[in-house]
């Protein structure tokens, strides 16, 4: 349950893209290879001229990042699956618009399922 | 969006809502708040006397750490004088519980508690890895909840301890309400709801401190208090998430997060209109999970492909036809002639369940021979696809049950 993000080293080369932490607790880990932690870096405009948001970051985890075929796991519906938790710099996303919420340089997500064990 | 600030404290950035209220709190309110509640629920329900010894049910998972955590923390900030310790189930599942053991292990230094495992190799002769090259994956989450119940027991006498803790939590007893309403079995609802489950097979009484905690704030407190907990679905578990009840549970928590204890409170009330005889006294089998955690058939939880089995399995079943007609005798009186008929077996089948002791292992058991020694007889012949086992084997999860019900027609039969 690592809090203390790191400075990313990626993306500091220019304005056109942002660097954040992402990780992945409480049993998700798992679909991402294993690896808890990821540096991922995003356009800082997309295509359409709007900043990158969670919705999209989803999208980019699941093309990216994502080493398990259960894409179900993670996203249903189009949404993060009921029963996983998203924090944005340890808030609960709630808090920040949910997936609406635009990144911002060195933001740090943690995703966490409660759905695993007891 | 601007932060929000913590509605308790008016200072500091609120980093939680409240599902239960969706009060924003920031960290620190937040778990004193969530401390405070389950302070609030063990005082409410006198669930503790002043130098009472207890064993908490560790799995190294989310919710027995959590509830390790936060006993330590009030037991020390209101004087619970309790002594108490970790008691975890070596199912004997390599990759699996021996990693999930470490974490109990590193618990037991943090919290400064002692740690007593007991295994299925030592109590039975046969490790769930041996159990699987037996039987095959499929079925084995039986014969797992079956010895987990025995186990803990047997590691709390060993303990010389009569009160175990386990963490189910509000989603898990909201499941198990929703469970058994859909199969019809009144007398496990009433008796899966409340707090303390002394079960007609053991003198351990059984506890669940964090009944009233969401599984989400469980999880926010082991985030936030940056506790060391193990997450790896069982091996033998296959589906990685939970299946259809806990899909419909976390469903309606994102729809309105107070559903959960809503259900929890329904699955309470509903449990008072259910009359002391049909409830029963439960018997070995009852709420096979808990301590042990971790598993994907335990906790009252279930897997993909139940629903339909129990349906099938609803429409075969006679004694629970009867066991629904009873209860809507009470409030429905045109209904009267139908239950009068049905009263008799229902009555045959709470007297039936005597308590006796296991004749092989002294296991105290309403039947002649206890489950586990019934299993471990499949196991030891090699032989294990017997009547009993293939009948629980269709029914992975709460497989308690379904053993149960077979048990009781059984009974019934020889009555």
């Amino acid at each position: 349950m690592a809090t203390n993000p790191e400075a990313p080293e990626l993306g500091k080369d220019g304005a056109g893209s942002i660097a954040i932490t992402v990780e992945f607790t409480g049993g998700l880990e798992i679909l991402f290879a294993n690896e808890r932690k990821h540096h991922v870096t995003l356009p800082s405009h997309l295509d359409d001229g709007s900043r990158p948001t969670i919705s999209y970051l989803l999208g980019h985890l699941v093309k990216n990042y994502m080493k398990d075929q259960r894409q179900e796991l993670f996203i249903l519906e189009g949404n993060v699956r009921p029963g996983i938790l998203v924090l944005i710099n340890d808030a609960d996303w709630e808090l920040e618009g949910e997936e609406n919420y635009e990144l911002q340089q060195k933001d740090n997500i943690v995703f966490v399922s409660t759905l695993h064990g007891g | 969006m601007p932060p929000s600030p913590c509605a308790r404290c008016h200072d500091q950035r609120a980093v939680i809502i409240r599902p239960k209220n969706r009060q924003k709190l920031c960290r620190t309110c937040f778990l004193h708040v969530f401390e405070t509640e389950v302070h609030e629920t063990i005082t409410s329900t006198s669930l503790f006397y002043p130098g009472e010894r207890v064993a908490i049910g560790a799995s190294g998972g989310k919710d027995s750490t959590v509830l390790a955590a936060v006993l330590k923390t009030l037991n020390e900030r209101y004087n619970y004088g309790l002594d108490l310790c970790l008691l975890s189930i070596d199912e004997g599942i390599k990759g699996y519980r021996d990693d999930s053991l470490e974490t109990v292990k590193r618990n037991a230094q943090q919290y400064n508690m002692p740690l007593v495992i007991v295994s299925y190799g030592d109590l039975y002769g046969w490790t769930m890895d041996q159990v699987v090259a037996q039987v095959g994956k499929k079925g084995n989450c039986t014969y797992c909840g079956v010895f987990r119940r025995q186990a803990l027991d047997r590691g709390a006498a060993k303990l010389g301890i009569k009160h175990v803790v386990t963490g189910h939590n509000a989603d898990d007893v909201a499941e198990t309400v929703m469970m058994n309403l859909l199969r019809g079995d009144l007398p496990r609802l009433s008796r899966g709801t409340s707090i303390v489950t002394g079960s007609a097979a053991s003198d351990i009484k059984r506890s669940k401190p964090l009944k009233y905690a969401y599984e989400k704030e469980i999880v926010l407190y082991a985030h936030h208090r940056q506790l060391d907990y193990f997450s790896t679905e069982c091996i033998y578990s296959p589906e990685a998430f939970r299946g259809s009840a806990r899909t419909l549970i976390k469903d309606l928590e994102k729809i309105r997060p107070s559903s959960i204890l809503d259900i929890v409170k329904s699955g309470e009330d509903m449990a008072l209109l259910v009359p002391a005889e049909v409830r029963g006294k439960g018997g070995e089998d009852e709420e096979g999970g808990g301590g042990g955690g971790g598993c994907g058939s335990q906790n009252g939880r279930t897997r993909g492909g139940e629903m339909a089995e129990m349906e099938r399995k609803l429409k075969e079943d006679e004694a629970a036809k009867d066991r629904e007609m009873e209860i809507t005798s009470d409030s429905v009186p045109k209904k009267q002639q139908q239950s009068e008929q049905v009263q008799t077996p229902a009555q045959k089948k709470v007297k039936s369940q005597v308590l006796g002791t296991c004749e092989r292992c002294g296991y105290i058991s309403s039947q002649r021979v206890c489950k586990a020694c019934t299993l471990l007889e499949g196991l030891n012949k090699n032989r294990p696809k017997t009547a009993i086992e293939m009948e629980v084997g269709l029914e992975d999860e709460e497989s308690s049950s379904t053993l149960r019900r077979q048990m009781e027609k059984v009974e019934l039969g020889g009555v």
